[in-house]
């Protein structure tokens, strides 16, 4: 079966600035594909050269297997979500829907009653006379959805479609379209920055950075087993142990990372085993989320490790030990849940 | 502690009659604003509008013709007077001219407006915008004279044409009927093109500013949904410049309307609404005939106004 999208060494240049640097990974048909980085990593790029938005210094861009060369963007089988919506303000909500079967010269009647339809889709019964700037963000977020899935495209394109929702509706959202795209069968490619959102939705997901991919792999693959320090950095935020101080704990030279959940404090109840790890810090700030409490360590030599410990009553550590600001505690983990790195 | 000492434990009312104004104004926005609206509102209302006004109820009076002496009564005999057909002619012929004026300058603003807007960066920008407001830096009259130099007779245009042997097409596009003339400065055609080099930076100013605030992005999702790029400019683009193409309208046809210097020094020595009205006001000291006069711009304004607004030229505000 050929990719939905292919990219074959691509490099996008704008004069010094290599905003994306001898690229390549392919997205499977149907699959929901994210990627994910910082800002300024090459992701959207790599989205809008999909797009048609853009044209790749070098390398090449297929889409089902045919190539995108010179292929303008209103001749592409794939759509866009914007990520600032880009709606048709002087529009009603049911043209903007509409706009893509109008241009192909389809008759009124039919776009229509499709472009309500898609409304309907999109949980936007009745709204189709009202203007955007009538309508929520959340809501407007639809319109984009609906307005680009009414092409019927193999590949749809995400642009940070929720980024400008609040956390709650975003949540919302996600489930929406991880749901919409099991229903539709069609392939999503998502571009985003938020690791949460990577890892719950994707089938798949590329982490890039400064250009190029760091790793391709399932949400588990790459939050389990980071490729490189900036992966395990950027998704998850692990704790990263350079060499002098690893070679002090492991008594090997190597560094690696270790997760913040996978580390606890050392109470009576800790089973000292071989295959663990301790270490020594004073508690230097606490950070409660509810759900969980986040806590910084100094180690002796200046060194900050995080630990995340979860806020379940059943946990006796939460009630017999104090962890206040100052007080000196001993942290452990377990060895096999270190990720060592090569260099 | 130093830190304690340095907290404030107390506020500090000010002291001074400046400092006690601003507290005064910030708990009063509402009557600030007012202080900051009489002088504006005084001046458009009563000084502008009061002139208006005058100006209308002079234009229902009329004028003794033997005695040229006004006659204070309300009356419709000075707007019976503009509609006779002389009368008329001034007023088509200036309708037209403004139309024809608009027209020009919105199609020669709107690619460089786009240019401006879209594509021109940094210094290049900042040069476009000085070419276009140059012009308005120098006397409108030394501009005029000198374009009468340009397409006089023995002017500079025909020079060039005469050096490059294409005479024939200058004598060729002055042998059109009624536009044409003995030479463009004594044409319509002439008075054609100053009108339009004079009124085009203020074409191409809102149309610039309009095409500016249109977020690059919704040309993209027009080009993504499909649309080739004729299709993306009817639909998203120029909808969305409209209201700025409709605003540099309202400044050249209006000003085109109004002005009595340009038909005076270029052109066929056919009368345009402003020398009509400068000319009653005048030598023939006929002050209703030109306040009548002076009602038809504002009335084709209000109409042309109406109807920009049914065709949606707001929509997008």
């Amino acid at each position: 079966m050929t990719a939905a999208v292919s990219f074959n060494e691509v490099c996008r240049y704008y004069g010094e600035v290599h905003a994306i640097d001898h690229v390549s990974f392919e997205v499977a048909d149907g699959e929901f594909f994210s990627m994910l980085g910082p800002s300024g990593s090459g992701k959207t790029t790599s989205l809008r050269l999909i797009a048609g938005f853009e044209n790749p210094t070098s390398g090449d861009i297929s889409i089902h297997g045919l190539p995108t060369q010179n292929i303008p963007p209103y001749e592409r089988n794939v759509n866009t979500v914007f990520q600032d919506y880009a709606l048709f303000p002087h529009m009603t909500v049911l043209k903007n829907v509409a706009y893509g079967l109008k241009v192909k010269g389809v008759d009124k009647k039919i776009y229509t009653r499709k472009a309500t339809e898609m409304l309907n889709l999109v949980k936007l019964e009745g709204m189709g006379h009202r203007h955007p700037s009538q309508l929520s963000g959340g809501q407007r977020q639809r319109v984009a959805l609906a307005r680009a899935l009414i092409n019927e495209p193999r590949v749809l394109l995400l642009d940070e479609p929720l980024g400008a929702l609040d956390l709650k509706l975003r949540k919302q959202m996600q489930v929406e379209l991880k749901a919409l795209q099991r229903q539709l069968g069609i392939t999503f490619i998502y571009v985003t920055h938020d690791q949460d959102e990577a890892l719950s939705m994707s089938d798949r997901l590329a982490v890039f950075n400064d250009g190029k991919i760091e790793q391709i792999g399932t949400p588990a693959e790459i939050y389990e087993d980071p490729a490189s320090e900036f992966v395990a950095d950027f998704v998850g935020n692990a704790n990263i142990i350079r060499k002098n101080l690893a070679f002090k704990l492991t008594g090997q030279g190597s560094s690696f990372a270790i997760r913040p959940e996978r580390i606890q404090f050392l109470n009576r109840n800790t089973l000292q085993q071989d295959d663990f790890c301790v270490a020594e810090g004073k508690i230097k700030d606490i950070h409660y989320h509810g759900a969980s409490t986040r806590f910084l360590l100094e180690l002796s030599d200046g060194d900050e490790i995080v630990l995340i410990q979860q806020n379940s009553e059943n946990l006796p550590s939460s009630q017999t030990e104090k962890y206040d600001i100052g007080l000196s505690r001993k942290i452990v983990w377990c060895k096999k849940d270190m990720r060592y790195f090569s260099g | 502690m130093n830190t304690a000492a340095a907290i404030k434990t107390h506020f500090v009312p000010a002291k001074t009659i400046a400092g006690r104004l601003s507290t005064f104004l910030y708990r009063r926005p509402l009557f600030l604003l007012f202080l900051l609206l009489v002088p504006p509102l005084l001046w458009l209302g009563v000084i502008y509008l009061g002139s208006l006004v005058a100006l209308l109820l002079q234009s229902f009076f009329s004028i003794d013709e033997f005695s040229g002496v006004i006659n204070y009564e309300l009356t419709l005999r000075t707007y019976r007077e503009l509609l006779s057909p002389a009368n008329m002619d001034i007023v088509v012929r200036t309708v037209l001219m403004a139309a024809s004026v608009t027209i020009a300058a919105a199609v020669i603003a709107f690619p460089l407006a786009y240019y401006m807007a879209r594509y021109a960066k940094g210094r290049v920008k900042a040069i476009f915008y000085l070419a276009v407001m140059l012009p308005l830096w120098s006397s409108y009259l030394v501009r005029v004279y000198s374009w009468k130099l340009i397409l006089a007779k023995e002017g500079i245009l025909n020079w060039i044409f005469g050096k490059l042997h294409m005479l024939w097409v200058m004598e060729g596009v002055l042998s059109i009927p009624v536009i044409g003339g003995t030479s463009l400065s004594v044409s319509y055609m002439g008075t054609f093109l100053v009108f339009l080099y004079i009124w085009l930076p203020y074409m191409i100013l809102p149309v610039q500013a309009a095409l500016e605030r249109v977020p690059p992005s919704l040309i993209e999702a027009s080009s993504d949904l499909g649309a080739k790029p004729g299709q993306s400019f009817r639909n998203v683009i120029f909808p969305l410049a409209f209201p700025g193409v409709v605003a540099g309208s309202i400044f050249t046809f209006s000003l085109t309307l109004g002005d009595y210097i340009i038909p005076g020094i270029i052109g066929s020595s056919r009368f345009f609404i402003g020398q009509a009205v400068f000319a009653h006001q005048g030598t023939a000291g006929n002050i209703p005939l030109a306040a009548a006069f002076s009602v038809v711009p504002i009335v084709i304004m209000a109409m042309y106004l109406y109807l920009a607004k049914k065709m949606g030229a707001f929509d997008a505000l």
